[in-house]
């Protein structure tokens, strides 16, 4: 017995050891951006590595900003391009000139809390319809969303990109924020909520006369309002990093994320490695801080999601 | 007559709930079927046409030819070869890893226990983009620090071209898909074994059994249902890795894959110029394959 606890008592610390090296490993890359980002090209080229900065340096961003320009921002008028001559969009308002990456963060942002928004507010309904509410046609829509849900997104992107040109929204924000939206995932996540509502409040609030809307704003979404939270974080970190998509609908600088403009940089300009970690820091260090502060609904929002595979 | 009456009641109740189920479903059901269903129907029909990007419209319906064409074009079958390649082995290794990460971590105090989390979480949420551009520089054929490292220590002796060489490129994108896939996974165990009733496992202790014991006879069944969901998103994403490849080597040094071969004939000027009905064929292909390695994984599982 004692030397069954001492062997796994040297397991447990061997373990731990390996554990501690491999979260190294795996934090380096992310330390090579960050380090990368602030140092001089002297270092960066050098033949032997250099592990800390010699000297801290900001030339990497004041590169990356002097590479592109692009109007901070521009309202279109809705539609236009349908009866405008050219097919172009009319232009109302145009923003300052800035460095292009600033439009493209602003870009990312705006996609990605929309994305969030939009599929929030969906998902939470149909998901509480999905789980409460019995009509005609529920069992054969859930069992398209799941099929729907095991197939690969990115194989539609080819019809879908189609679709948007159809319908005149190919190269804007939308055409990357509407599929997001669509992706049923949220609507399986929100019903795996809902189940979770007893059927007797609801019959309550039915039998004190409150509306369908009421009771659903009153009682079900303050009940479900966890799962609404790692819907949430999940929906804006999937956004913001789903390069196939972007790279598929966008297809002018304007509209461009922050990681197609990184990545179209780097198939332009592979040489200047440090202005490609400065670009890589402002793609990531945003989105990895959103991350950390709400770390604890996302973790729940994958393991709810994968309750029943 | 009483019955006459719950029965219209009962209907006027059936139909009360199908209103209100369709208009809490109606905001969803927009996107779902605009952007999801309607492509999905697309995507089928393109695939038996020669639709391109100079042809109007839809194209022409010309069968099976484009799945004919694909079985004898060679490019084709090395991405499939490359793509399987990737699965089977990311899939058992993923899968392994994360189980033994999970396996030593779950028992780890809460401030700990979420950091290891966080960290095998971290290149997921860094985003595909940051992580290859960082990655290319590391595999760098000059100013890479994995050459310089390997060759300080005494390793290799002359700077290898990682991405270059057709003997390694499709390794060190298995490499860099590795560790971006381990992260959920991770967080998915940690949650499974932290739910496996812990009397059992006593009792077996008490019995006599050992930690491997236990964890065959008592965890592992008991967190099936976790690897099964984990093995079958673990292939989605090996199927679909498209940014490593766009970023890294465009499909040169032998990783050519079925993803980026579709983006490929989408979207790059070749002879074949936008070829939407010949990617799409390849979509449907893709489509299959995953479901048919679902269904098996599924149904390994359910035997066991």
């Amino acid at each position: 017995m004692e030397n069954k606890t001492g062997n796994g008592k040297v397991y447990k610390i061997i373990s731990l050891i390996i554990l501690v090296v491999l979260a190294f490993l795996f934090l380096f890359p992310l330390y090579w951006i960050i380090t990368g980002a602030f140092k001089p090209p002297a270092d960066i080229y050098a033949q032997k590595p250099v592990w800390w900065p010699s000297e801290w340096v900001t030339t990497n961003f004041s590169n990356l900003m002097n590479k592109r320009t692009a109007p901070m921002w521009e309202i279109h008028m809705p539609f236009s391009r349908f009866f405008s001559s050219g097919g172009e969009s009319i232009t109302l308002a145009t923003g300052p000139t800035v460095p292009a990456v600033f439009r493209w963060l602003l870009n990312t942002i705006f996609m990605a809390v929309a994305a969030m928004f939009l599929t929030c507010f969906t998902a939470t309904m149909a998901g509480y319809a999905l789980a409460k509410k019995r009509f005609r046609g529920r069992s054969i829509l859930f069992g398209l969303i799941i099929c729907a849900m095991a197939l690969p997104k990115q194989v539609v992107l080819i019809p879908l990109l189609k679709e948007m040109s159809a319908i005149g929204l190919y190269n804007t924000i939308w055409a990357i924020i509407f599929p997001t939206v669509g992706w049923p995932f949220g609507v399986f996540l929100m019903k795996q909520f809902s189940e979770g509502i007893p059927g007797e409040i609801l019959e309550a609030a039915r039998i004190d006369g409150a509306g369908e809307w009421n009771t659903f704003a009153t009682i079900v979404f303050p009940m479900v309002k966890p799962g609404v939270g790692a819907l949430a974080i999940f929906t804006f970190i999937n956004s913001w990093n789903d390069y196939f998509m972007q790279l598929v609908m966008v297809s002018s600088n304007v509209n461009y994320t922050i990681s197609l403009g990184i990545a179209t940089l780097q198939a332009e300009t592979s040489i200047d490695v440090g202005m490609l970690m400065a670009g890589a820091v402002l793609a990531s260090v945003p989105i990895i801080v959103v991350f950390l502060m709400f770390q604890k609904y996302f973790t729940q929002g994958i393991t709810m999601g994968a309750v029943k595979g | 007559m009483s019955s006459q009456v719950t029965q219209k009641r009962s209907r006027a109740l059936q139909r009360r709930e199908d209103i209100a189920g369709y208009s809490f479903m109606l905001p969803s059901l927009i996107f779902f079927v605009g952007f999801v269903l309607i492509p999905m129907v697309i995507c089928i029909w393109l695939s038996l046409t020669d639709s391109n990007m100079h042809t109007q419209g839809g194209g022409n319906f010309i069968g099976l030819t484009n799945f004919s064409n694909l079985f004898k074009d060679e490019v084709f079958l090395d991405a499939l070869w490359n793509t399987f390649v990737i699965v089977f082995v990311s899939v058992p290794a993923v899968t392994a890893f994360s189980l033994w990460v999970a396996s030593a971590i779950y028992k780890l105090k809460m401030p700990v226990l979420s950091a290891f989390r966080c960290i095998f979480y971290l290149p997921v949420v860094t985003g595909s983009v940051a992580v290859t551009v960082v990655w290319k520089w590391m595999f760098d054929n000059y100013t890479g620090i994995l050459n310089s490292v390997l060759k300080t220590t005494g390793v290799i002796d002359t700077n290898i071209n990682w991405l270059g060489d057709e003997k390694y490129a499709l390794w060190c994108i298995i490499l860099i898909l590795f560790t971006t896939s381990v992260g959920q996974p991770i967080v998915l165990y940690v949650s499974a074994l932290g739910n496996v009733d812990a009397s059992l496992v006593e009792a077996a202790q008490v019995d006599g059994a050992t930690d491997l014991q236990a964890f065959w006879r008592i965890k592992w069944p008991q967190i099936m249902p976790t690897t099964l969901y984990i093995l079958v998103i673990t292939t989605i994403n090996s199927f679909q890795c498209f940014a490593l490849i766009q970023l890294l080597t465009q499909g040169g040094s032998g990783t050519q894959t079925v993803m980026y071969y579709i983006y490929y004939t989408a979207f790059k000027l070749t002879e074949q110029s936008g070829h939407f009905g010949y990617a799409n064929a390849m979509g449907v292909v893709l489509a299959i394959f995953i479901g048919i390695l679902s269904a098996v994984q599924m149904r390994l599982a359910k035997e066991k």
